[in-house]
């Protein structure tokens, strides 16, 4: 890989340690998977950000490379393990908030933006057409190829980490574009409604295609929520970066010739996969994270009625810092339900104290399944609100 | 012998080869506490791969694996070098994170277990300086 004047100075060491140790790792990467020099990027997200994740192994690497890193970039953080001022009302223990807190402010000395969430296009990190970034979090990059048209790997916590502090990352995969063309088309025959049916979507295409880039028709009409919906799924259930949707995403590609027909009958068996026989004790909503008409909606839902069960919305702090102006927050907090700022029941160390999580992420039921050992259902949001306040 | 390879992350070591023709899931799959291999099933499970030169084709798992050689190195737990068929991102950042000399693209079907190696991480070359398997006193 050729590197220029100031790449080699990184490499060197000339701009310390944690400078050097990040080139390291992007010129290791890059040598790889075969990339022939190192592209700028325009911004990072950060994963790797909740200590239950994290522990102290991951911990004691980001203070030491906070001693001397600094990001170059515009970078923004994933969810952390729980919400940065409201943690007690979540039932996190003070010794994880401590351990949490060490985490976010090792990331802020570092000059990484605290956004905490998994949807840095609803707060301020939101690339166009053809921007080259490196983002880690797999909804939030395939959410960046496919609807914004933005170019960036599937990166992991320390690689994103890597791209902050140098400002670059290595050019292979999804930076060009031999890699993004379609290989598979999908053509979607059955009415889409609900965000459920998007994550549905999502799995069937995901375990039909694994990482191979689909060419999606039929969705038009998605909406930004939808479409969010289907990006965290695909990429959970299949593990690809990208798809194409037609009249969605803004890349003119080549309609491959290779078809898949996805009916009514996948959706539905999909769907009847994600749910289990089981009495529901915590219902969750924001996988990814709401966004402010979604929230509308869900205080909309909630009016006059009082949750009987844990029940937990997931939001970017700036998102509910926008719905506390609207005056929705406290609407929807009257009624019991929490607001969870900075984190989600994904990241969150809530393993074992639920049985039966209710949500309407594809993506939620699949982690909760594997992580936290959940019974899940799956179920659309108006359905989700009449479990959660059913007495 | 010499085994000629690409350096991913440069450092020399010695040590005695523990072999898998298995990938390795450091994330869950390895004791970061005692470096004891503990995934069901897997052909190394119960070894312990602290001191060693571990060879395995590739990693797998989660992303987080990377972190978990760290706190192996910090702990003392951890291999002396790796050497890898063919290296991926969460080996490939664990052994530059860790400091662990890292060499791929290695015939590990040439290794044998328990072979005593000489790896110069530098040049990407791994020496099988002996291929008796018991020590003498």
């Amino acid at each position: 890989m050729e590197l220029t004047r100031e790449e080699e100075a990184l490499l060197d060491g000339r701009e310390g340690r944690a400078a050097k140790k990040a080139m390291e790792i992007l010129v290791a990467l890059g040598e790889i998977y075969g990339a022939r020099r190192l592209v700028r990027v325009k911004s990072v997200q950060i994963a790797g950000v909740s200590y239950d994740n994290l522990g102290d192994a991951g911990l004691g690497f980001l203070q030491e490379m906070a001693a001397d890193g600094r990001a170059r970039v515009h970078a923004t953080l994933n969810p952390a393990g729980m919400d940065l001022v409201d943690w007690r009302e979540l039932g996190i223990s003070e010794e994880f908030a401590d351990k949490q807190k060490q985490v976010v402010d090792t990331f802020a000395r570092m000059g990484v933006v605290t956004s905490c969430t998994c949807t840095p296009y609803f707060v301020g990190n939101e690339p166009g057409p053809g921007d080259t970034i490196a983002w880690s979090e797999s909804s939030a990059v395939c959410y960046a190829n496919s609807v914004l048209g933005a170019r960036t790997n599937r990166e992991g916590g320390p690689s994103a980490l890597a791209a902050a502090l140098t400002g670059k990352t290595a050019s292979y995969g999804f930076h060009l574009d031999e890699n993004r063309q379609p290989v598979v088309s999908v053509e979607v025959c059955t009415p889409l409604d609900d965000v459920t049916d998007y994550g549905a979507l999502g799995k069937v295409v995901g375990e039909k295609l694994g990482s191979r880039v689909p060419y999606i028709q039929g969705l038009e009409q998605a909406t930004t929520d939808q479409l969010k919906s289907l990006c965290a799924s695909i990429a959970t259930y299949g593990g690809t970066a990208m798809f194409h949707a037609a009249g969605v995403s803004p890349e003119k590609v080549k309609e491959p010739r290779e078809r898949v027909i996805v009916g009514s009958g996948e959706i539905e068996q999909a769907k009847r996969e994600m749910i289990d026989p089981e009495e529901v004790d915590f219902v969750a909503i924001g996988c990814p994270h709401c966004s402010l008409e979604e929230l509308r909606t869900i205080a909309g839902l909630l009016q006059g009625k009082r949750v009987s069960k844990e029940t937990w919305i997931a939001v970017a702090r700036q998102v509910k810092e926008a719905a506390e102006g609207e005056g929705i927050a406290s609407e929807i907090r009257e009624s019991g339900a929490r607001i969870a700022a900075d984190t989600c029941f994904v990241v969150a160390p809530i393993r074992g104290r639920f049985r039966c999580m209710a949500t309407n992420s594809a993506k939620a039921v699949f982690y909760g399944r594997a992580k936290n050992r959940f019974r899940t259902v799956f179920a659309s949001l108006e359905k989700l609100i009449e479990i959660a306040t059913r007495p | 012998m010499t085994l000629k390879g690409r350096k991913i992350f440069g450092g020399k070591a010695r040590g005695k080869a523990l072999v898998s023709l298995e990938a390795i899931s450091f994330f869950g799959g390895v004791n970061p506490d005692t470096g004891v291999i503990e995934e069901e099933g897997h052909p190394l499970q119960g070894k312990n791969v602290s001191g060693r030169v571990l060879v395995f084709p590739h990693g797998k798992g989660s992303t987080v694996g990377s972190y978990t050689l760290y706190r192996m190195m910090k702990t003392g737990t951890a291999p002396v070098a790796i050497l890898n068929r063919e290296c991926e991102t969460i080996v490939a950042v664990g052994a530059i994170i860790a400091e662990i000399p890292c060499v791929d693209r290695i015939d590990i079907d040439e290794i044998p277990d328990d072979a005593e190696l000489l790896v110069n991480a530098d040049e990407g070359e791994i020496e099988i300086v002996e291929r008796v398997t018991s020590i003498p006193e």
